[in-house]
């Protein structure tokens, strides 16, 4: 029998849905990490964005309940894993603040170096990974190619290039020398060719503008309403930055500027990222030429320190210490006090909630993660936009899932 | 004016305490006027961004009588002041009003505080687990989570190739 139109008419059929879901994640290139997104689609038009996250929980808090002050640190370096010494600092920011410890002011100025390098680094890959995404291959291996710079840095001053667990309660783990103060020369002497290259090609490139200009637009509002911190709200117009509104570390003595945009769209993000960058060059400058002599860690009279390794050898006050501070059945003591106490990181406003109950272990150890305050507030950015923007709204966002799940 | 001293001639009956330690102001306030002393703080005093919220389980803390504090961290912008209000509930049934409707911020924080301490937050839109998954049954940062055992994976349901 032939087929006639008349059948069709007659067949009883669901309403015909005509939009359609979208798993994005958990493993996709342009996730960089384990993000999942469901997304529901009108054509190429993303309706409603749905994140599931968690996929890299692995108990962070948890390990914190259990490993000392100093055993802990291990485990922030692995949060945000593009900047993971500033962790470090922050978390030891914390304890230090807890335990009302007040650092030398050579530490003081190492640290600070050590952020504003973790802050280009973060920077560089952000910027560069965002132009990768979006099909700029270039600028992400230019950028790449300085963050290999850092790594040397990092590894000169703590053996480590990646996860370096280079903080102590006090202190550092060791002091740095003269070579690593003049690769820290070198690398801010050759920064800015690369950095202006990258500006050119990226800043006026119409392709790269079309896919971030008018993108992912946060009003002021909406940045202080969701808690969203750091960069992301400086590129709406929010002036807010813990190291001028809050200063630690030697910030107070610097000269810097806080980096806004008005724009509040990616490309007002990556040109404050990009600006960022330049601003904290400055503070390295001022710090590296300027860093004071004395001792790194605090007196070994305070209790919480880690001698250091030429006292543990020689002297039998040192011995007596090291045992005290490393023995996990003995310790120093710590107040029953709670802490809160954030820091600048690259990614916006990293703060620990720390408990302490009288031993040498943190009862509670929160972490204020930046990229998950940011990541709640992706479903309402992304609503109709094309697909092809999640992309773009993703890389500058700069989620980092190790952090986002902990 | 300090905003501890506004707080007090505002709600003189609500039996807020004042402490401070280092730079950290801290407020703590029984769970029933917590609702209404937040939303004055940020109607009225311009608190307008909740940048921390996160519980405590003290179950073996020396010297606690509540089992939970929920603890919020607030900051007014303009001016960079920083408070941190505390507040503890109990069980069996610990349930909070949600600041969903005055922080947005708070939807992800108290899911959450939900996930990992079970502490549920009446007003929520979706107050559904983050971090663990769906079928996921304890709450893992609470003091009496076992560290040892089979763990919850075992309860979890088998998709074998065959059915999936």
């Amino acid at each position: 029998m032939p087929f006639e139109v008349s059948d069709l008419a007659e067949l009883d059929a669901p309403e015909q849905e005509y939009l359609w879901t979208l798993n994005f994640g958990p493993q996709h290139p342009a996730t960089h990490t384990t993000l999942r997104l469901i997304l529901t689609l009108d054509g190429e038009k993303v309706v409603n964005a749905v994140p599931h996250i968690g996929y890299l929980h692995s108990g962070f808090e948890k390990l914190g309940e259990h490993l000392d002050f100093n055993q802990y640190v291990t485990i922030v370096d692995r949060m945000n894993y593009i900047s993971p010494l500033h962790n470090e600092i922050s978390w030891h920011h914390a304890v230090e603040k807890l335990l009302g410890i007040e650092i030398t002011p050579r530490c003081k100025y190492l640290r600070t170096i050590l952020a504003e390098l973790m802050r280009i680094q973060d920077h560089l890959l952000n910027t560069g990974t965002c132009a990768l995404d979006l099909g700029g291959f270039t600028a992400f291996l230019y950028f790449f190619q300085q963050r290999e710079l850092i790594y040397d840095i990092v590894e000169t001053a703590s053996g480590q290039r990646f996860h370096t667990s280079y903080t102590r309660v006090g202190g550092v783990a060791f002091d740095v020398n003269n070579a690593w103060v003049d690769k820290v020369r070198s690398f801010i002497k050759g920064f800015a060719a690369v950095h202006a290259e990258v500006h050119r090609l990226l800043t006026r490139n119409r392709i790269f503008i079309e896919r971030v200009q008018g993108i992912g637009y946060l009003s002021a509002e909406d940045c202080i309403n969701w808690g969203v911190t750091g960069p992301l709200a400086r590129a709406s117009g929010v002036l807010r930055d813990l190291r001028k509104d809050e200063p630690y570390l030697a910030y107070a003595d610097l000269d810097f500027k806080v980096i806004a945009s008005k724009g509040g769209d990616c490309y007002a993000r990556y040109l404050v990222r990009m600006q960022e960058m330049v601003e904290s060059i400055k503070i390295i400058e001022q710090c590296i030429e300027n860093i004071p002599e004395g001792p790194v860690n605090v007196d070994a009279g305070s209790k919480a320190v880690i001698p250091a390794k030429p006292s543990v050898y020689r002297s039998i006050e040192g011995l007596i210490q090291h045992f005290e501070v490393l023995m996990p059945n003995r310790g120093f003591p710590t107040p029953k006090e709670e802490i809160y106490a954030a820091t600048e990181s690259p990614n916006g406003e990293l703060g620990y909630y720390i408990v302490g109950d009288g031993s040498p272990r943190s009862y509670r150890a929160r972490t204020r993660p930046p990229s998950y305050i940011h990541f709640a507030v992706f479903p309402q950015i992304i609503k109709n936009h094309q697909l092809s923007d999640v992309v773009a709204v993703l890389g500058s966002l700069n989620i980092i899932a190790a952090e986002l799940d902990r | 004016m300090s905003t501890e001293e506004t707080l007090q001639q505002k709600f003189p009956a609500a039996g807020l305490t004042f402490s401070q330690f280092r730079d950290n102001r801290r407020i703590v306030v029984p769970a029933e006027s917590l609702q209404p002393l937040l939303a004055f703080m940020k109607q009225d005093l311009g608190f307008d961004m909740l940048a921390e919220l996160t519980a405590v389980d003290y179950l073996e803390y020396e010297g606690a009588t509540d089992r939970f504090g929920v603890v919020y961290v607030v900051v007014n912008t303009k001016t960079g002041e920083r408070l941190i209000i505390k507040t503890f509930v109990n069980d069996p049934d610990p349930v909070l009003p949600s600041v969903y409707s005055l922080w947005k911020s708070a939807d992800w924080l108290e899911r959450e505080v939900y996930d990992m301490f079970g502490i549920k937050f009446s007003g929520h839109p979706d107050l559904r687990r983050i971090l663990t998954p769906d079928e996921f049954s304890a709450y893992p940062l609470r003091k009496d989570y076992p560290l040892k055992g089979r763990g919850e994976r075992h309860n979890f349901p088998v998709i074998t190739r065959a059915d999936s």
